[in-house]
């Protein structure tokens, strides 16, 4: 059974934002029918009522005060910039050039 | 083994467990800097081979070892591991010290700030020796996905460690470190542990703060300690474990009284008496090495010896909690590593003719992931997206339920519950490389704990008789009950090393310092080295 054609994961591919080559698509292709293909037998288990579980925990919201406290400056959180300018990110442009 | 130290040349001080590292320190008898010393030479010379550590930090450690040492002499009160050495999982951000989950992504990224559990590591005053070596982002039971070449298991340079947390396993393992921080996932504390002949723990969900831990998949996700005895491994769980405001999803409780339980543990007969050992029905014989099942056979029966009464229970919806956590596992794994956008940190690619950033970003992450962690992302996207949520991820949610519900009613039963650890004894390095569905089965016994929120722990129960290498058995209680692990995990440890004549680790042949040329293994070890020194710099 197929589940998964190359042409879909080349589309799931850049959902996610990773730009596969060709060759990539090739080998990961099939290796992700065969696994899509076998995650799917959860099907076969009858939990139409059954409610489901995100989480171990009850989850809670937790909050703090609206204080400013210290926190990381400028340079610490630009030091793993790739392409800091000016004590700001740079980023590519974002909109289209036409 | 050959390391010694000037003050004590018989002696060679990486033998000794965490507590008798303490006890000596305490005692006088050497200082915390020749035991950091005596780890540093051992991890020089035996590294280059077995690839456990992508980083060392010899300088700081010796450093946190100076200043223990001066502190004990001033009579300052101290914590019981202060001055025991400890590596930590470069999954973990530490100040200063690039912090990589085996990726390229993240080849040279420096955390400006720490994790919980390194701070706590830092209170304790325990020097870190390094980061180990893990399967990319933590996705893998082999470290063989690290972007840094795999690790090896000193049990046999051409095996592989287990993983994700193979460098963490290897280097506890191989005496290059008495302790370790693993994180466990779906198995990669105690998958690791098993194969290498180490204790690991995965605690109680929530049980051990997850701030600064790079996330693999948030519900599941769970930091905890390795070791090569449940005693030490009891001591570093309580450095690690308690309420963090930082992490909205600690519990705010006591840590488990853990180490308690280890203290009163004993290899008598019938000092288990009272209590219900649960086997797994599910989890054993077809898959299962022959070996891999005699040696749990045989811990059974010293559980009996100790007084433990064998009961079967049957968690009927195991058979589909792979499927379930190679769905949930996925998706949250997509959506937490959609944060690698190569825009505020991380490796950019920048393809030619003015990219949009939408390119930069999809070129950058084709550039910087693996196939593992390709593989996952995709797999995790397609589970979540509109049209195929209900059948896959939605389903799986409800799977997961079930399976909360089955080691509910065994807990029923049974006071705890045990499994081998894993089904085979280490394989070979490039067997399962290309074959990512073989590599998802041996998790088989660990994943349940992670889609309850369960503690597990995973100890030696000695070699297999086929081919010498370690097999490990896995003990499983309920939420907030990490203690029972250790009792029963402490006396069933004394038990068999009274059985086969001391423990596993200690049957630990010689470690080659080269290791030889694997077949199928993309990657040669020590890729990482540049790496190293490059911090070290």
């Amino acid at each position: 059974m197929s589940n998964l054609s190359r042409d879909d994961v080349a589309h799931v591919a850049m959902l996610a934002r990773i730009q596969l080559e060709d060759s990539e698509l090739d080998r990961l292709a099939g290796q992700l029918d065969q696994i899509v293909d076998w995650v799917g037998q959860v099907n076969e288990v009858a939990a139409a009522d059954v409610p489901p579980m995100s989480h171990p925990l009850p989850l809670v919201n937790v909050t703090r005060p609206d204080e400013v406290r210290p926190s990381l400056t400028a340079e610490q959180a630009l030091a793993n910039a790739p392409d800091p300018e000016d004590g700001r990110f740079g980023v590519p442009r974002i909109l289209d050039e036409e | 083994m050959s390391e010694t130290t000037p003050t004590d040349a018989g002696r060679d001080l990486t033998r000794m467990t965490a507590v008798q590292m303490a006890d000596a320190m305490a005692a006088g008898e050497t200082t915390s800097e020749e035991l950091v010393q005596a780890h540093l030479d051992r991890i020089e010379r035996l590294n280059p081979a077995l690839n456990a550590f992508l980083l060392v930090d010899a300088d700081g450690a010796l450093a946190t070892a100076r200043e223990v040492d001066a502190a004990r002499a001033a009579g300052e009160d101290l914590p019981r591991l202060a001055g025991v050495p400890v590596a930590v999982k470069d999954i973990a951000c530490t100040q200063g010290l690039t912090t990589t989950a085996g990726s390229r992504m993240l080849e040279h990224f420096v955390p400006p700030y720490d994790a919980t559990i390194v701070t706590r590591l830092r209170e304790a005053r325990m020097p870190i020796l390094g980061k180990t070596n893990m399967d990319e982002f933590a996705m893998g039971s082999s470290t063989e996905h690290s972007a840094f070449g795999p690790t090896r298991n000193p049990w046999d340079l051409e095996r592989i460690p287990g993983g994700s947390g193979g460098g963490s396993s290897a280097a506890v393992a191989g005496f290059l470190a008495p302790l370790a921080i693993g994180s466990d996932t779906g198995g990669s504390i105690r998958q690791p542990a098993a194969v290498t002949g180490t204790v690991g723990v995965k605690p109680t969900y929530g049980g051990v703060s997850r701030y600064g831990v790079i996330a693999l998949a948030s519900s599941l996700d769970q930091i905890g300690p390795c070791a090569r005895t449940v005693a030490d491994a009891a001591l570093l769980h309580e450095v690690l474990g308690g309420h963090d405001p930082m992490d909205s999803t600690s519990i705010d409780a006591p840590v488990p009284p853990v180490v308690e339980s280890v203290a009163g543990a004993s290899a008598e007969d019938g000092s288990l008496a009272g209590l219900k050992v649960g086997v797994v029905k599910e989890i054993g014989g077809e898959g299962f090495q022959p070996g891999v099942q005699q040696r749990f056979d045989e811990a059974l029966e010293e559980l009996r010896a100790l007084g433990a009464e064998i009961v079967e229970v049957s968690c009927p919806h195991f058979t589909h909690a792979m499927a379930a956590y190679y769905l949930i596992l996925p998706s949250e794994a997509s959506s937490n590593l959609a944060r690698y956008d190569a825009m505020r940190y991380g490796r950019r690619t920048t393809p030619e003719d003015s990219p949009s950033a939408e390119q930069v970003m999809a070129a950058s992450r084709d550039d910087a992931f693996g196939d593992e962690v390709k593989r996952r992302i995709i797999l995790g996207t397609y589970a979540l997206s509109s049209g195929y949520y209900d059948a896959y991820y939605g389903q799986a949610q409800k799977v997961r339920t079930l399976i909360a519900r089955d080691l509910e009613a065994a807990f029923g039963q049974a006071d705890v519950l045990v499994s081998p650890t894993a089904p085979t004894t280490a394989f070979r390095i490039g067997d399962k490389l290309d074959d990512p569905m073989a590599m998802y089965l041996n998790d088989i016994a660990t994943i349940p704990a992670n889609l309850a929120g369960i503690p597990g722990m995973s100890i030696p129960s000695g070699l297999a008789p086929e081919d010498g290498l370690p097999v490990g058995i896995q003990l499983l209680a309920p939420a907030m009950e990490d203690q029972r692990l250790y009792a029963v995990g402490a006396a069933l440890e004394a038990r068999l090393a009274r059985a086969q004549g001391g423990p596993v680790v200690d049957r630990l042949p010689e470690v080659p310092t080269t290791a030889p040329e694997v077949p199928g293994a993309r990657h040669t070890p020590g890729t990482a080295g540049t790496h190293t020194e490059e911090v070290r710099a």
